[in-house]
């Protein structure tokens, strides 16, 4: 059962072999065994778990189930979840109890019926790529405990890769799901923007950021996908589209599939060992119908720049709301308001939090404006054209997802910019809004390794038709870390 | 270019975040690092390109002017650090 599919799953409970109430003990009881470890999750409260979970026997008893209701899934703590507490990785929300559900809490939990089992670590406001910047400390990678799962969704990561838990939200702003994907052989996807809600899901950069499923195969993601998806009108730049089954093509032949290769990500600063797996996917998949074509993306060496003035400063505008007043931390001793503010936010605040909030406070100043945020804007523009351009040649661009597998806990935390460039081949896609998607290809000392697969935008069932035959073909996704 | 440390302090305050010196001169060091990152992108020349503000370039949305929420100030203020007879509490600021 820990490693059972969501369709495996789907079935034992329809067909009453476990109920959702055993299945749920059965997680929790690993989360409370493991977790110590682990240190994916910030939250776990077993009774309204629980709770949930017996509701779900009851829409399976009287027939009004769906295809993932009693399944088990943890909630990045990104995602308001009414009583439920939720931190979003930092001390400014270490006591915020949620009163409201953001959409996708409300349509996975009300709609669906999926249980969830806690709320995971990640880095603090998403701002991170090892979830080493989360108030509640580090979380420790299944693979090599020694090692960072990556981030930001690093708990939502490394639950699902210890089967913690079967599946995970999590969000993606410049690679938040996919990297955590890759260094966890996970199978992550982050759809185009606009077609999850984001109501609810605490905000960092509000034009790039977007939820997405994380679980163990393509399979469990259209799965999961289905329940997220769907125009909201509580936000504002959720887009109005006829809602779609994600797993309709996922047995398609891939004949015919063209995947471009861009140059820009098979040059040098990628790991020779991932390199060579990624190539060895390529090949995989040309023996499963698909040609290669050469692209170029010959301003994807922007994007890491670009991303570090346009999302500080959206974050630096979204994270002005923190300030002791409605919600949040509030510093225990201050004088006048605005030393409430200062020292709330002083003390609220993590070092990589703040340095985000200074780099968008100056972009945003008067003077630099113009040669910073609306030049960082017109660069967006460039880099998007360039994707147009390369999927007219091809109908899904693959390459590695990150440069380097899983690295040690504190290797790269001193140095902010090391740090960001672990993000140098994911960055782009947030930019142009595109939806993309990490699936483990392969191991490097004994270390998971990820392809990426870009699509055009409203190419999220392509993408999973795609991934999914290759795991038909392949088993790096059913590879599991030794961890007990 | 890179910033001095008046003007990390004068970002910090505009930002209301309160920073010590120390904290400032170690701010410094890695601010410069990041805007040394992000230099690269001032050798493009982009005269002519339209900024891109968002992935959809899709008109703002608007909705009926009328009330589609019901009342939940206590539970909103249920989370406040502090509040009285359904205000928020903050130190005067008109004497």
């Amino acid at each position: 059962m820990i490693n059972a599919s969501l369709k495996e799953l789907s079935q034992a409970l329809l067909g009453k072999k476990i109920s959702s109430v055993e299945l749920a003990t059965l997680f929790l009881d690993r989360i409370e065994r493991l977790n110590p470890v682990i240190n994916a999750f910030v939250t776990v409260d077993r009774e309204k778990s629980l709770a949930m979970a017996a509701a779900a026997d009851a829409r399976i008893a009287t027939g009004t189930a769906g295809p993932l209701t009693g399944i088990p899934i943890a909630q990045k703590d990104i995602f308001c979840a009414e009583g439920w507490r939720t931190t979003c990785g930092s001390k400014m929300l270490a006591n915020f109890v949620s009163p409201y559900d953001a959409t996708v809490i409300r349509k996975m939990h009300a709609e669906a019926g999926l249980v969830s089992l806690g709320k995971t670590n990640m880095d603090e406001f998403a701002m991170g790529s090892s979830n080493e910047t989360s108030f509640f400390g580090p979380v420790r990678n299944p693979w090599d405990t020694e090692r960072v799962p990556g981030g930001s969704s690093g708990g939502s990561a490394a639950a699902v890769a210890a089967r913690l838990v079967p599946a995970a939200t999590g969000t993606d702003t410049g690679g938040s799901i996919r990297q955590p994907a890759a260094l966890c052989n996970l199978t992550g996807l982050k759809p185009t923007y606009g077609v999850v809600s984001r109501y609810g899901m605490i905000a960092f950069a509000s034009s790039l950021d977007q939820g997405g499923p994380m679980a163990a195969s393509a399979e469990d993601c259209a799965l999961l996908l289905n329940t997220m998806t769907g125009f909201d009108e509580r936000d504002s730049t959720s887009l109005e589209r006829p809602v779609e089954d994600y797993s309709r093509d996922l047995d398609k032949p891939l004949d015919g599939l063209r995947i471009g290769l861009p140059r820009e990500f098979f040059g040098e600063g990628c790991d020779a060992g991932v390199m060579a797996a990624v190539r060895a996917a390529i090949a995989e998949y040309e023996k499963l119908g698909a040609t290669t074509v050469e692209v170029s993306l010959p301003n994807s060496h922007l994007s890491v720049p670009a991303y570090y003035v346009i999302a500080p400063a959206e974050a630096s505008s979204n994270l002005s709301r923190f300030d002791g007043v409605r919600y949040g931390y509030r510093a225990p001793d201050y004088g006048n308001l605005d030393d409430m503010y200062m020292k709330s936010r002083a003390q609220g605040f993590g070092a990589e939090v703040k340095r985000r909030i200074l780099i968008g406070a100056y972009v945003l100043s008067h003077g630099y404006y113009d040669a910073y945020y609306l030049q960082a804007q017109r660069i967006r523009r460039l880099i998007a054209n360039d994707f147009a351009e390369a999927f007219r040649h091809c109908d899904v661009i693959m390459g590695p997802t990150s440069p380097s597998t899983a690295f040690r806990l504190g290797e790269k935390a001193a140095d902010p910019v090391q740090m960001y460039l672990s993000d140098i081949y994911t960055i782009a896609v947030n930019l142009a809004g595109l939806p993309g998607m990490s699936i483990p290809c392969g191991f490097v000392g004994g270390l998971p390794v990820g392809l990426q697969m870009i699509g055009n935008y409203f190419a999220e069932g392509r993408l999973l038709n795609v991934a999914h035959r290759y795991q038909q073909a392949t088993d790096w996704h059913r590879r599991r870390a030794a961890i007990e | 270019m890179s910033l001095t440390l008046e003007q990390v302090k004068r970002i910090a305050h505009l930002a209301r975040i309160e920073t010590s010196d120390a904290e400032a001169l170690t701010t410094q060091g890695h601010l410069n690092g990041i805007f040394q990152l992000i230099e690269q992108m001032q050798a493009v020349d982009t005269r002519g390109v339209e900024p891109m503000a968002h992935a959809q370039d899709v008109g703002q949305r608007l909705r009926r002017d009328e009330v589609t929420e019901g009342d939940r100030r206590a539970a909103y203020q249920a989370v406040a650090p502090e509040i009285e007879a359904g205000l928020y509490l903050v130190p005067k600021v008109i004497e």
